[in-house]
């Protein structure tokens, strides 16, 4: 698929920008803070509906307006799509397909399908095991939008059972709040057990795609090993198998079990204890987590590995076979020559790729496409 | 910042539910410009409503007597309650056509995040009602979402035992949603799909 056009208004830095995209490379160039990572974010968040730079809406509003208007037109198998997103802070967003209203922003989920690459992702390799998960549960959304749901339940959830565990703490477990604790155990178990079984899955068809992307950025750094430690392993041991594969129906007899015997720990300490909330993707290289060991070097190499491999199991899977768009934000500066050239070449032969530089010359030869110039609040195409 | 009872007006419209500050004030300058008599009415409806519509004594329904309409309606299958989380509630059903029985409203549903547990909603006063054994069937019509689907199971749990026959709504409700916003068809077709909940699952 390719983006044939993206339309923003009071989206961060614009207050209305205009940008016409062809297939292939397209390289918007630009001073740095004139704006090129606010236009690769709204991509972003119609692709996944949350920004890789922030946790809530109102930094993408424009400072002084309402609202920020996201239009995008997408061309998949010679279908064009067209999608509106309408972001309030505070309340909830809306959404348009096609000039239709849909009755949740959530279903345009998958309509547009982005693999971005950014600084940033230094931190899934560096970062708390929080930048890992969400790593992860954009994959599984990715793969199934369907799971956009599943994990926005597991919150509420979660924050349901958090309310309730703190007020039941300094009544000392009274009573008549377990049966209501009861409930909940009921639904994390489902959804949490729902949430791991599509993590573990995407993490197997993930696991030989980062491999590659790793041996051919770092032919002779090792090989990186993806693992998944939960919160249930004590549990199940099953989980920490590489290929561990469980039913979900005895994932959630177990979280279920988990869940009851660390009860009286959870009410005494008025929070969450168990759940896929806590897990992490273990990223390791000859044995060592990456996290606290790895080089500069390799944590980039890591960080690009996950992305290229996302970017290769999403056109894999496809059924059509059609590709995500590639961004690559601001990145070719940061790499050395080899795993420039790697990226270079993946991105070259991407249906399209979107890439940010401060400078052209920033932007290997093979990019060399499309060109667009950013600066002074207006976009305009130099080639 | 308006001058006095304005900015009182645009502050109380402010508080309603769905109303935001743009709203209260775009209310406010309307309510301004509109006839005396018009505004009059509906003043005099807003204390009305306060004095003189009650909650049903049986089921919670509002009402404009002790006992409301569909409770005294002696053609309305006593053996059979619809649980339902709102007044609101009780319209989008009736307006299904597809249920003759009886409701019970039980004024919210449990969600910890609001401080509501069980004792807050009209849980006691529905296990009175089905003491004496008329109702033989109990119908969870809790909103689609994670409260409603909590409240749901509480319910189902602590019925199940009395042998009534519990059944939730089928799917084919917006999941996620509110019971008011589902049209009457889907609605109604959950109705008549009802299914039996297992009082240990
Ligand atoms: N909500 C906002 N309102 C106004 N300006 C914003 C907002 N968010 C970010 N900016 C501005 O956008 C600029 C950064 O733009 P960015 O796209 O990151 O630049 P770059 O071209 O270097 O990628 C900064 O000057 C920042 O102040
Ligand atoms: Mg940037
Ligand atoms: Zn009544």
């Amino acid at each position: 698929m390719y983006v044939r056009a993206l339309d923003v208004t009071d989206f961060r830095s614009w207050s209305a920008a205009e940008l016409p995209l062809v297939p292939g490379p397209c390289v918007l160039v630009g001073a740095n803070g004139q704006g090129k990572t606010n236009l690769v974010e709204a991509l972003g968040y119609v692709a996944t509906l949350s920004s890789h730079r922030v946790a809530t809406d109102a930094p993408l509003i424009r400072a002084g307006a309402e609202r920020a208007v996201v239009r995008c037109a997408v061309v998949s198998e010679d279908r064009e799509l067209r999608i509106e997103l309408e972001i309030t802070a505070g309340r909830s967003n809306r959404a348009r397909l096609n000039g239709a209203p849909v009755p949740r922003p959530r279903e345009i989920l998958g309509a547009l399908r982005v693999v971005q690459f950014a600084p940033e992702d230094l931190a899934i390799v560096r970062g708390d095991p929080g930048e890992r998960r969400r790593f992860l549960d954009e994959l599984v959304v990715a793969r199934s939008p369907r799971m956009a749901g599943v994990r926005s339940d597991l919150d509420r959830i979660l924050r349901q059972r958090a309310a309730l565990l703190k007020s039941a703490g300094p009544a000392r477990r009274n009573a008549g709040s377990l049966p209501t604790l009861d409930v909940w155990d009921a639904q994390l178990a489902a959804t949490g057990a729902a949430l791991t079984v599509a993590r573990l899955a995407a993490l197997r068809t993930l696991r030989p795609h980062a491999g590659a992307a790793y041996a051919a950025l770092a032919p002779t750094g090792g090989e990186l090993a993806l693992g998944y430690s939960s919160s249930l392993s004590a549990a199940l041991p099953e989980l920490a198998a590489p290929d561990a594969d469980p039913d979900e129906a005895a994932l959630e007899s177990a979280l279920l079990a988990e869940l009851g015997r660390v009860r009286t720990q959870e009410l005494d300490r008025g929070v969450n204890l168990v759940g896929p909330q806590r897990d992490d993707l273990e990223l390791s290289l000859r044995g060592l987590p990456l996290r606290g060991y790895a080089s500069h070097g390799e944590g980039w190499s890591a960080a690009l590995a996950l992305r290229l491999a996302t970017f290769e199991l999403l056109r894999d899977e496809h059924p059509s076979g059609s590709d995500p768009v590639l961004v690559l934000d601001d990145v070719f500066a940061e790499l050395d020559s080899a795993r420039r050239d790697h990226l270079a070449l993946v991105a070259s032969k991407a249906e399209q790729a979107v890439v940010t530089a401060a400078v052209a010359a920033d932007v290997p030869e093979q990019l060399q496409g499309a060109q667009y110039e950013i600066a002074g609040g207006t976009v305009r195409r130099v080639r | 910042m308006y001058e006095g009872a304005v900015q009182d007006l645009i502050d109380e419209l402010g508080r309603l539910p769905g109303v935001g500050p743009k709203s209260a004030q775009r209310i406010a300058f309307h309510l301004l410009a509109a006839e005396s008599a018009d505004v009059e009415r509906l003043a005099s409806t807003l204390v009305r409503v306060k004095n003189e519509v009650k909650f049903c004594s049986v089921c919670g329904n509002v009402a404009q007597a002790d006992v409301c309409r569909i409770c005294s309606d002696a053609r309305r299958d006593p053996s059979v309650i619809c649980v339902v989380e709102e007044p609101k509630d009780v319209v989008a059903v009736e307006r299904t056509r597809e249920f003759r029985g009886r409701y019970h409203v039980l004024g919210g549903a449990i969600s910890p995040i609001d401080g509501v547990g069980p004792d807050d909603l009209r849980i006691r006063e529905l296990l009175a009602r089905l003491r004496d054994g008329t109702v033989t069937e109990l119908i969870l019509a809790t909103d689609p979402n994670l409260e409603g689907e909590a409240t749901a199971t509480y319910l189902a749990r602590l019925v199940g035992p009395l042998g009534i026959a519990v059944t939730r709504l089928a799917s084919g409700l917006p999941v996620g949603g509110d019971l008011e916003y589902a049209d009457e068809v889907t609605l109604g077709r959950a109705f008549s799909g009802r299914r039996r909940i297992d009082a240990m699952s």
